[in-house]
């Protein structure tokens, strides 16, 4: 017990302390100056927007790839299903310099879409799909276990009292795996903010355009502004839980919803 | 109650498993052949070459130093945490719980960014330290520290859901027949928790060996002294030694395979001595 709470203060709460003291060394203004600096915004607004977007694309192709996994019999179901799993077990950096490499201009699909007019790699539609892939594996986890666990004999009454497939899965199905769903959302989308290896080197990097806040800070430490960075840090930090409480309180009040 | 066992696809099931596997092939499958197949595009010497480099030896051997210090220490905390908070009852359980889960949910960078803070040059401790002639930052006791911090859920995380559901009442019996806390922990505890051990610290392995934003801003990039895999593979991709850097990569991505092949057949083999994963408990 005492070892657990003095190994907890010492990881976790000593440097966090740091960080939420460290921006203040300029003061108040020091600090809003440096969070509302055009660059910082549009960093901030661009790693949040994205992640956004790809944990909202991941519920769809999650809830997609849940549902196959666990109401379909097919040959190598059981090795796609730890397959799932790779991008957790797999390093960041792998992944960034892999799919660099694949939607890069002379990549195996960045070649493909090309002459399209589509460019992927180095630009915000970059940013998104490492982050599409990163995120994936929290919304199937998140869903699989709800709908293994799913009344069969619920979605029977439904069919006897002849509800049509649109019927059963809109009036059913959504409403037992909402909660899930949200739950993989927040995960996917908090991972996502603060992904910074796969992201940087299909990103470009470009400041206004293709900056993601974590690469900020460590520009901001290269120059050793040290409270510039904590500022950053502070901020991502912030408006990461506010976004996590706003996801939480969705969540509740259709629990709530759901008691009624 | 009774769950629905999985049928036979038909038509539409066909249609939406088709759909399914294409996104995974394009997430998931496809950057890893493709690690693969970069590795040896320049042929098997370039890539035995980029493990030949003295620079490539040295971040193996650093990043197994970080991981057999960070591993181990994790381990204990996991195991700690976990019986203090199933065994005991006591005020502010569920801010420890959230003060274990805060890694999950702050950016690697930040977990780097916070040590920086305390022992770079113009941290809280970094001149005093510097006195003293300890280094913190830009070295490997950085780089520990920062491995840590990130990796510190995850043994806790895998113990306390199933050590919950296990109770406390072996415990109790143990103790009422006599047997020591200690001897009560090894004979009785230890061995009800050994598989979801191993799990955990199977993840906790594979997140502490790859990890790379926390450890990028810790480190220095100091070629051969502070850089681990991950760092060096950066390095050589950014000199265009693409082969190289792949075939390092390749490295890494075959451990994340094996440790994914172990964690199936421990989940397949030892599944009910396992915590039942209701949330991605495991990693997050």
């Amino acid at each position: 017990m005492g070892f657990t709470v003095f190994y907890l203060s010492a990881i976790v709460l000593i440097p966090l302390a740091a960080l939420v003291a460290r921006p203040w060394e300029h003061g108040w203004n020091g600090f809003w100056e440096t969070v509302l600096d055009p660059r910082v915004l549009a960093a901030l607004r661009l790693s949040f927007g994205v992640a956004f977007a790809a944990a909202g694309v991941n519920v769809v192709m999650g809830v997609l790839v849940a549902w196959v996994l666990v109401r379909y019999d097919f040959p190598g179901r059981r090795l796609v299903d730890a397959a799932v799993d790779l991008p957790f077990a797999l390093p960041t950096a792998v992944a960034g310099i892999a799919l660099a490499t694949i939607y890069a201009p002379h990549g195996w699909v960045g070649a493909l879409v090309g002459p399209v007019g589509i460019k992927i790699a180095y630009t915000p539609l970059g940013i998104f799909i490492a982050l599409v892939a990163v995120g994936l594996p929290f919304i199937v986890r998140a869903v699989q276990p709800v709908l293994q666990d799913f009344d069969a004999e619920v979605e029977e009454a439904a069919l006897t009292l002849g509800a049509g497939p649109w019927q059963r899965a809109s009036q059913v199905i959504v409403p037992a795996v909402t909660p899930a769903v949200i739950t993989g959302f927040s995960l996917a989308f908090a991972r996502a903010v603060g992904e910074y290896g796969s992201v940087i080197f299909i990103a470009g990097n470009m400041p206004m355009r293709s900056e993601i806040a974590p690469l900020l800070i460590v520009i901001k430490l290269q120059q050793f502004n040290y409270a510039g960075a904590a500022s950053v840090g502070l901020a991502m930090l912030v408006l990461s839980f506010a976004a996590l409480i706003v996801i939480n309180m969705i969540q509740l009040a259709f629990a709530r919803r759901g008691v009624r | 109650m009774r769950a629905r066992a999985p049928t036979r696809p038909a038509g539409l099931g066909w249609l939406l498993i088709a759909a399914a596997l294409a996104w995974l092939g394009l997430a998931i499958l496809l950057p890893l052949a493709s690690v693969f197949v970069e590795a040896f595009r320049e042929g098997v010497p370039v890539f035995l070459a980029a493990f030949a480099d003295p620079d490539a030896k040295a971040a193996i051997r650093l990043t197994l130093t970080v991981a057999v210090i960070a591993v181990p220490l994790n381990a204990i905390f996991g195991i700690a945490a976990a019986w203090a908070v199933t065994k005991f009852e006591f005020r502010g359980k569920t801010l420890l719980l959230s003060v274990i889960d805060l890694p999950f949910s702050m950016s690697p960078v930040i977990s780097g960014l916070v040590w920086v803070l305390l022992f770079g040059a113009n941290g809280w401790f970094g001149p005093w330290l510097e006195d003293l002639g300890i280094r913190v930052i830009f070295n490997v006791t950085g780089i520990v520290l920062a491995t840590i911090l990130v990796t510190l859920p995850f043994v806790a995380r895998e113990l306390i859901p199933l050590m919950q559901s296990q109770g406390t009442d072996e415990e109790c019996a143990a103790i009422t027949l006599g047997a020591s806390g200690p001897r009560t922990f090894y004979l009785v505890t230890l061995p009800n928790i050994s598989w979801a051990l191993l799990y955990g610290v199977l993840l906790c392995n594979a997140r502490a060996m790859g990890e790379f934003g926390a450890v990028s801003v810790v480190s220095g990039h100091i070629r051969g002294l502070t850089d681990t895999m991950p760092l060096h593979i950066e390095a050589l991709y950014n000199d265009y030694q693409y082969a190289s850097a792949f075939a390092v990569a390749s490295l890494l991505a075959g451990l994340a395979l094996v440790t994914l092949a172990a964690k199936s057949l421990l989940e397949w083999r030892f599944g009910g001595e396992l915590a039942r994963p209701t949330l991605p408990a495991g990693i997050k």
